[in-house]
């Protein structure tokens, strides 16, 4: 199937058909979609996690990735990060007019491959078209569902005084990555963007038996927000700043920009508070699993009233201010 | 980014600015540059100080310097029809009426920011059907790189590019600010300018200013060890300017640069922000580039403070606007001292809507929006909710 999307294709008929045919199903086959009923019937558990996000992304390809891979690791990793296994996600997308059909079977595939790694199943999804000019390209909504088992019941979420906290790769290279493409800078090699499902990380911690008491993925806002997102009036949290793991191109770009890696999205990191006694045990499991090998304890949880700061290499302290607006570079 | 070889740790030059520092009562020190208070705070190096040394900032962030004026004249272009509105980053939120160019940019015009002014090249290759204006922000820095986008243009015949210079210089605004001050002791100036302009530019400090200066880098190495040549200077009785940032300036700084800048640019009379009108500190595009120059492409005439401009927006059709010259050390929203902060006279903390009613979300004065300002800056990197951490 070649040409541009029509608004034909969105409309239902037979050409709404032989979009599916061609494009989707190719991509997506499996039990669950065969029927192309109304709903996926899926097996569960007792309990779920269920989630769902929205990509907007622009540029649609970046190094590292693409909307396609992105819009899969991002509800499988919110899946991941509440301790469910997750299982099933939906792909509904809003495409514009005049798209390349061409686009949409790189990003379809695109997807298929991400579920593939991440070990979920499309189970159901939906196509709409809107006339050009209503949507920049393609937007695409993805939901997920994952069980919890006795074994492996819901992260508590809650960090604990004296805790740790463990960052389980290299930050910020998602954001950087995205806002070099999107400035055409050009760095050689291109900085690449993260995106990867956490699953692998994430079991392998909880299967090294170790207790975890907060575990998130910092996507937008990145670090700092998820620290923000943690604290509480009675604690404070400290980051080492020389203990946090940052690509040497990212850094530069962050530099350039005047940007702060704390403040920089990710998407194929997660952040762990963990029990002083845990913390040496969950970073072994992380440094021995594909993609963890540069985890690192970053800071801790002491007694406090609600402050988040940095040591420097210097040994002076700065605060970390919940992120605000849009990052813009600044000018030199 | 390379570091000097020295023998001296940040933890002994800490040590020897505080036996210089004894006993010769209260020292305040101003870094004029934007970076300079980013790596202050950043690094807390006014942790590292003795309590009698106070470091202020001054009139250093280009985005914070730029005059409501010239503010609205970029509103004024970026929503004429078929124009396409490149600047840099910083400069999109800075506020104006209730407006910016961000929320211009919210609202659908086409408005582009560029990490190079030599983008616009391209973007106006890419465009010829459209209008492409480059706002020209930044000092003595920044304006050689918007000169080699004119004469670019220029060179290959051009036609649909203009450049709004609201390019500044430094010297005769450390001047104007200081020529009658005898509350800064020292200054810590700026390593960027300096590498375009020179180090021996700076030496009208001690010269005419009767001041201890130090070019000085960005790294919290190259700070300290600035401070700790300034504190030497004022413990022996020394007015000298030096130059500490030897690997990236020249006492005569970069010719090439200076003379692409002065064949584009030539002085002018500048409006700077919490400062007012001050005499040859601006740059304005030379006769010869009169094409390239948005002022004479949009029949736009400028009197002080004033100007007029033909355009397709309807509310800010014939404005006569009236710039935010600080006559009383008050913003026009009269609860913002960004004039005062710019002066060096105030710190963030002093001024009864930061933290508050101003944060870089929604900031009520220029120096919350760039995150060179020294509002954003005392912002991002110190603690205002639960006891002071620097």
């Amino acid at each position: 199937m070649n040409g541009k999307i029509t608004l034909a294709q969105g409309s239902g008929g037979k050409a709404y058909r032989e979009l599916i045919q061609k494009v989707f199903l190719p991509a997506f086959f499996n039990e669950y979609l065969r029927p192309l009923t109304d709903s996926a019937v899926c097996d569960g558990g007792e309990r779920i996690a269920f989630t769902t996000d929205s990509y907007v992304i622009k540029p649609l390809f970046f190094p590292g990735g693409d909307i396609g891979r992105l819009c899969v690791c991002g509800t499988v990793n919110d899946l991941a990060v509440s301790g469910a296994i997750p299982k099933y996600i939906s792909v509904g997308m809003i495409i514009e007019a005049g798209f390349e059909v061409k686009t949409l079977v790189r990003i379809a595939n695109s997807i298929a491959k991400a579920a593939e790694e991440a070990g979920v199943i499309i189970v159901t999804g939906d196509t709409k078209v809107v006339e050009g000019g209503s949507a920049d390209g393609i937007f695409i909504n993805t939901a997920g569902v994952g069980v919890f088992t006795k074994e492996r019941p819901p992260v508590e979420q809650k960090v604990k005084l004296k805790d740790k906290i463990i960052i389980s790769g290299y930050m910020a290279s998602h954001g950087m990555a995205i806002m070099a493409a999107r400035m055409d800078m050009e760095f050689k090699p291109p900085i690449e963007s993260d995106v990867a499902p956490i699953i692998s990380l994430v079991d392998s911690v909880i299967k090294s038996g170790c207790k975890i008491n907060a575990m998130r993925d910092p996507t937008r806002g990145g670090v700092a927000a998820t620290l923000h997102e943690w604290i509480t009036p009675d604690i404070d949290i400290v980051i080492y700043d020389e203990a946090l793991p940052v690509r040497p191109d990212v850094a530069a770009a962050c530099e350039i920009l005047g940007m702060d890696p704390l403040y920089i999205a990710n998407e194929g990191i997660m952040l762990l508070s963990i029990p002083e006694c845990c913390a040496d045990l969950a970073l072994k499991s992380l440094h021995s699993t594909p993609g963890g090998e540069n985890a690192a304890i970053i800071g801790e949880v002491i007694n406090g009233s609600g402050n988040i700061y940095s040591i420097t290499e210097y040994g002076t302290k700065r605060r970390i201010i919940v992120p605000e607006g849009e990052l813009l570079p600044r000018i030199c | 980014m390379f570091n000097i070889k020295s023998s001296l740790k940040i933890k002994d030059i800490q040590r020897k600015i505080a036996e210089l520092a004894w006993g010769i009562g209260k020292i305040t020190i101003m870094e004029v540059c934007g970076t300079h208070t980013v790596s202050i705070r950043k690094y807390g190096i006014q942790q590292l100080l003795p309590g009698n040394v106070r470091l202020v900032s001054g009139p250093g962030c280009p985005v914070c310097v730029t005059d409501k004026r010239d503010i609205t004249l970029a509103l004024s272009i970026a929503t004429q029809e078929d124009v396409i509105f490149t600047c840099f980053g910083d400069i999109m939120r800075v506020p104006c009426d209730g407006r910016s160019l961000y929320s211009l940019y919210e609202e659908g015009k086409d408005i582009r920011i560029v990490t190079s002014p030599l983008d616009a090249l391209t973007i106006a290759q890419d465009n010829p059907k459209k209008q492409i204006v480059y706002f020209g922000i930044g000092f003595e820095t920044t304006a050689p790189l918007t000169a080699a986008l004119i004469e670019a243009a220029e060179a290959r015949g051009i036609q649909n590019l203009s450049v709004l210079s609201a390019h500044k210089t430094m010297p005769q605004a450390i001047i104007h600010l200081l020529k009658d001050d005898n509350t800064i002791d020292a200054l810590i100036c700026p390593g960027h300018v300096a590498s375009i302009i020179g180090a021996h530019a700076f030496s009208f400090v001690p010269e005419k200013l009767m001041k201890p200066a130090v070019v000085a880098g960005f790294e919290a190495y190259d700070i300290m060890i600035a401070l700790l040549g300034i504190m030497k200077m004022l413990h022996d009785g020394e007015r000298k300017c030096m130059n500490m940032y030897p690997r990236a300036v020249k006492p005569q700084g970069n010719k090439e640069a200076l003379s692409l800048l002065y064949k584009v640019f030539e002085p002018c009379d500048a409006l700077w922000r919490g400062m007012g009108k001050i005499p040859s500190s601006g740059l304005k595009i030379r006769e010869y580039y009169k094409k390239l120059d948005a002022l004479s492409k949009f029949n736009i005439n400028i009197n002080d403070d004033k100007f007029s401009i033909n355009i397709s927006d309807e509310k800010l059709k014939d404005t006569k606007v009236t710039s935010d010259v600080m006559r009383n050390g008050q913003d026009e929203t009269n609860k913002c001292i960004c004039a005062r902060i710019l002066c060096g006279k105030n710190i963030p903390p002093d001024c009864p809507s930061f933290g508050e009613a101003c944060t870089p979300a929604n900031p009520l004065g220029a120096c919350m929006v760039s995150s060179e300002g020294s509002c954003a800056a005392y912002y991002r990197y110190s603690n205002l909710l639960h006891g002071d951490i620097g």
